[in-house]
Parts: C-alpha cells; sequence; structure tokens
C-alpha cells in the first residue's frame, strides 16, 4: 500500500474527502488579497524583504513566513504577424517616448506579457517533507493534506532540502519550520481556506482534489480550444514525481518560467537504492579496516 | 539581473532558486567528521583488540567514545529548537535516514562507552565483548548514513551523487580514524592505523574523482565559489597526509602527527566541500531545472 492510502486509513471512519486547491493562473489578477488574507488568519510574521525590482513581486517565494506567494512573470513575446505592423509603430513611438523620458511604458500587446501566479504548498501526494521528518512533526491530516505540528517540530531542517518546491522554511528566532497548513482550523469547521475566500477572481478554487481535477480539464479544455496552446495543468497528474498534488495549478507557459521545478520528485522514492549504497560503502568500509588491521604486522 | 524573465525559464523565475538552501549550520560538516571517525575508530579498536594489539585498540576506543560523544552535542546544537532534541526519539522511521541515524547514534553511545570503559579499565568483559561487537558493527553505517541522508534530498549535486557519495563518507571516515590513531599510538603499535590512513586518504581521492566525474555538468559547484576552493585544498591535504603516512616519515612520533594532522585536515575540509556544494546547488535555478527537463526530454 503507498504512503497516502496508508496514513488515510489509518484514520478510520474518521477520514474525509481530499480537499486540496485548483489554482487557474489565467484568473488571477496580482491582488494579493491572498497573501494578506493567509497571514491574517494564521497570523504569519511579517516577511519584509524590500523592493525587489521584479514586477510587482516584493514577497518573492514561499518560506515560514510566506504561505501564498504571488508570482508576477514580466516576459518579452514575439508578436503575431498581423499584429506586428502595427505595433512595430507604436513600439517605435513608445521607445522614443522612453528614451527621452527615461520611462518604460510596457502594456500587453507591446511584445511583452504579464503573468500572475498565487503559488502555494503543493500537499505531495508523495510528500518528501513528511517522509524525512524524524520527528514526526509533519504529518497527513484526516483531508489528506499535510501539516507541520508545531509543537513537535524540533527544527533539525531535513524538510527544507528535501522539498522539491522550496516551500519550507525555518522561522527566524522561532527556530521551526512553517509553512501552509491548507487552514487545517477552518476545514474542521467546513470552511474554506481564508486565500480561496479572499480571492476575488476565483483563481483560487477550493475543493475536493478529484472534483477540482475534473475542473481543470474542463477549463484547460476550453483554453486550448481558445488558442491558448501553452496552457497546461501543473500537478493535476497522479503518475507525476510526487504522485500528484493536492494543491495544483493551470499554467500559461513551462512551468519553469514562473520559478516553478518542471518534474518535482520525491527523492524517498529511490530510498531503497540509497540505503543499498550506503550499506555497500559501510561493508566496504569494514573491509578497509579488515586489510589495515588484518594484513600486515600488527 | 533582467528586467524579464526569459522565454525558455532555463534560469526559472527572475534566477531566483526553485528550492531552498540547506538550513544547517557550521555543525553539521563537523558532525560528518565526527561521526565518521567515530564511526570507524570503533571498528578500528575491535579488530585491533582481536588482533591482540590492546596499545592501539585502546586509543582507538577513546577516539571512537571522543567521537561518539561530540556527534551527538553538535547535533543538538544544531537544532532550530535544541530543548526538543529527544523528539528524535519519539518515532522510528525508516523513509527518514535522520529518523534511523539517531537510532544508529543512541546505540553507538553507550555502547562505545562501556567498549572503552572495558579496554581501559578491564571491567566488566563479558558485557563488554558485546559492546565492542555492537559498537564496531553499528559504527559502520555510522560512518554512512549521513550520505543517504543529504542524497535523499533534493539537492542536485547531492542527490545525483547518491550512488557515490556513501563511498566518499566511507573512504573518509577510513582516513580520519586512521590518521587519529596514527597520532596517539606509539609508532611500534600503530601500523594498522598507518595502513588504514593510506588505504583511506587513497579512497578518499578515489571516490570524490568518481563523484565528480559521474556528477558531469552538476559537479560544477565543486570547481567554483567556496565548495571548489575547499574540494581543492582538501584533495591536496589528504595527498599530502596520506603520502607521508606511506613513507617511514610516519615511523617517528613526529612524522605520524604531521601526516595525521594533514589527513585530519582533509577529511574535514572535504565535507566542508560538499556541504558547501550542497548550498551552492540549491542556489542555483539551472542546476535544478536543467536534470529535470532532460529528464522529461527522454521520457517524451
Amino acid at each position: 500500500m503507498k504512503s497516502y492510502e496508508l496514513a488515510i486509513s489509518s484514520y478510520d471512519g474518521e477520514a474525509r474527502p481530499r480537499m486540496g486547491f485548483f489554482t487557474d493562473t489565467t484568473l488571477c489578477i496580482g491582488c494579493k488579497a491572498c497573501e494578506v488574507a493567509c497571514k491574517e488568519w494564521n497570523h504569519v510574521p511579517d516577511s519584509n524583504h524590500g523592493f525587489s525590482g521584479e514586477s510587482y513581486d516584493n514577497t518573492l517565494d514561499l518560506g515560514a513566513d510566506t504561505w501564498r506567494h504571488v508570482a508576477f512573470v514580466e516576459q518579452r513575446v514575439e508578436m503575431g504577424a498581423d499584429a506586428a505592423a502595427e505595433s512595430l509603430v507604436r513600439a517605435a513611438a513608445l521607445e522614443q517616448v522612453a528614451d527621452e523620458a527615461g520611462l518604460q511604458t510596457y502594456q500587453e500587446g507591446d511584445g511583452l506579457r504579464w503573468l500572475m501566479a498565487s503559488d502555494v504548498c503543493k500537499h505531495c501526494t508523495e510528500a518528501a517533507c513528511l517522509n524525512v521528518c524524524p520527528t514526526g512533526a509533519l504529518f497527513r491530516t484526516e483531508f489528506g493534506t499535510v501539516v507541520v505540528q508545531e509543537d513537535v517540530c524540533n527544527g533539525c531542517g531535513y524538510c527544507v532540502p528535501a522539498c522539491p518546491f522550496g516551500v519550507l522554511d525555518q522561522r527566524e528566532g522561532d527556530g521551526r519550520v512553517w509553512k501552509c497548513t491548507l487552514c487545517y482550523d477552518r476545514l474542521k469547521d467546513d470552511k474554506e481556506p481564508a486565500c480561496a475566500q479572499a480571492c476575488p477572481t476565483n483563481s483560487i478554487q477550493y475543493g475536493e482534489v478529484d472534483e477540482l481535477r475534473e475542473r481543470a480539464e474542463a477549463r484547460l479544455d476550453r483554453l486550448v480550444g481558445d488558442g491558448q496552446d501553452r496552457a497546461r495543468l501543473y500537478g493535476a497528474d497522479p503518475g507525476d514525481g510526487v504522485g500528484g498534488f493536492g494543491a495544483f495549478f493551470l499554467l500559461l507557459d513551462e512551468p519553469e518560467v514562473y520559478g516553478l521545478p518542471p518534474d518535482p520528485v520525491d527523492t524517498t522514492r529511490d530510498l531503497p537504492a540509497i540505503y543499498a549504497w550506503a550499506g555497500a560503502g559501510a561493508l566496504a568500509l569494514g573491509a578497509a579496516l579488515a586489510a589495515a588491521v588484518l594484513g600486515g604486522r600488527r | 539581473m533582467s528586467a524579464t524573465v526569459a522565454r525558455d525559464g532555463a534560469e526559472g523565475r527572475y534566477g531566483r532558486p526553485v528550492i531552498k538552501e540547506p538550513i544547517w549550520k557550521p555543525e553539521i560538516p563537523f558532525y560528518f567528521y565526527s561521526g565518521g571517525l567515530a564511526g570507524a575508530s570503533a571498528g578500528l579498536a575491535a579488530l585491533s583488540e582481536l588482533r591482540g594489539n590492546d596499545v592501539l585498540a585502546r586509543r582507538a576506543w577513546a577516539v571512537a567514545l571522543a567521537g561518539g560523544a561530540a556527534s551527538p552535542a553538535l547535533l543538538i546544537a544544531d537544532l532550530g529548537v535544541p530543548a526538543r532534541f529527544a523528539n528524535m526519539l519519539r518515532i522510528f522511521k525508516v523513509s527518514s535516514p535522520m529518523s534511523v541515524g539517531s537510532w544508529l547514534l543512541t546505540a553507538f553511545g553507550p555502547l562505545t562507552a562501556a567498549a572503552t570503559l572495558n579496554a581501559w579499565t578491564g571491567l566488566a568483559p563479558r558485557a563488554s565483548t558485546a559492546a565492542k561487537a555492537g559498537a564496531a558493527a553499528l559504527g559502520l553505517p555510522v560512518a554512512t548514513y549521513t550520505a543517504a541522508l543529504i542524497a535523499n534530498t533534493a539537492v542536485p549535486v547531492w542527490h545525483e551523487a547518491r550512488a557515490t557519495l556513501p563511498a566518499v563518507f566511507a573512504a573518509g571516515a577510513a582516513a580520519s580514524a586512521g590518521a587519529a590513531s596514527m597520532a596517539l599510538t606509539p609508532p611500534d603499535d600503530a601500523g594498522p592505523a598507518r595502513r588504514l590512513t593510506v588505504i583511506g586518504a587513497a579512497s578518499e581521492l578515489t571516490a570524490v574523482t568518481i563523484m565528480e566525474r559521474r556528477l558531469g555538468e552538476l559537479a560544477r559547484p565543486y570547481r567554483e565559489g567556496a565548495a571548489g576552493t575547499l574540494g581543492k585544498l582538501a584533495k591536496a591535504l589528504t595527498l599530502a597526509g596520506g603520502g607521508m603516512a606511506a613513507t617511514p616519515a610516519a615511523r617517528n612520533r613526529g612524522g605520524a602527527v604531521a601526516a595525521s594532522a594533514l589527513v585530519t585536515g582533509g577529511a574535514v575540509l572535504e565535507r566542508w566541500s560538499v556541504f558547501r556544494a550542497g548550498h551552492q546547488s540549491a542556489a542555483d535555478p539551472g542546476a535544478v531545472i536543467g536534470p529535470q527537463r532532460r529528464r522529461l526530454h527522454q521520457r517524451r
């Protein structure tokens, strides 16, 4: 039995349907209401990094004090053949303005596009963080989500480099690791997570993962039909390296462009081989010791 | 830094890291050394005793005990909440090499203490026989599980070296243990320690070279920055010390101490190089994205 099913089966009658997020980034307007709502509800400390100069993003990435992060991606794009002539004239005019005034005046259609995406813990089916946690502080809830028990975590830090998405981090002055709980406390009261409730465009959709996956497939079909040929689902496939995400995404470009790994893997999949190599190393050490002690004068 | 994100995304979003760098403090690379030193020293001690070399055995047990005591202290000091160190023993979890290692160390410490006590005082001869066998056997995985631990992360330079890292750590442990006992033991009784130093140093140099070669493009952290400098220094020290241990120069106390210091320095710096390489690798979005892309490409 896979670890996910094993964990859920331990809840017997108290197991609940698997809950998660479908973050449809095509609907994101970059308002950051999710970031704020998350901080408010979960008492997450501020995460002031100053001014980054990376579009409208000054939160930078997920971490101990950022459980929802809105990424802003500014990209230069090729112009279509029809739009090219008109756009070139406009672009030349704008360039002159920019040169004279020292201003950049990029707009959608000027060979630039602006992607926004609200990132969050993926609540992996096969969660590396949970697998490597030596204290059992990280656990699988009855909703199938992955949560850190703050009264158990001793800040060993193993989950931090184990997460293939860089979600977990240690909180300064606290020592423990923190991350999105998918609002475990709200779920227990049949409320939706704070970020999903605050999202004004329904870019963040909360629900049963099975149902969300169907909804996402339908949405993707429609977008592709409308000509968004680079649109894709990210993390909706149970066959991926982490067994699929509990919180997955609809993206308009390669995951890398959003700062997401294209093929994330729970490395504990390789653990049997890793242990075998470590065992072989231990045996080789034994052989070296025997050779040194027994292979010559005492 | 570019004002826009490159269309192909090979360097991620604005060149920002994709995964988090480890938060482990300097205690951890020093622990990699002390754990390897302790684990291999227990085996050296037990085997030397079997061969009737009690002079060497006593010193090797003392080294094992010192390493076995320093290791948990370093690990606890590294914790974000040191007072909660006992939470490590709440559960036993095979999927976490850190859990496995915590239990290994917990068993190794008292066994080594009992073995050392007997070696120096002759107390509890019967119980100590089992303790010595146990400590020597557990010492082997104590020396290599740390390689499994860091190989089981998303850090490319560690994970992709999962087949060779344990050999690097095992060889480094052999060199460390040989070097420590070589310096502490009168030269007439230190023959096995000298041989272990030479075998360990040669194996360490070989294993590191193979690891870097097999990593290919991902080995970049070992060629540049802090990890590169540390690695080059480590190799030079290990080569000099290992070479010296193989010559008659190591048969007098002064020469033995000098060779020991060189090899010990090499072993410590090699762990530091591996540690720093992990940081550099994690901080490099291209190193994380590149291999994943190639994997996807091969599957298509």
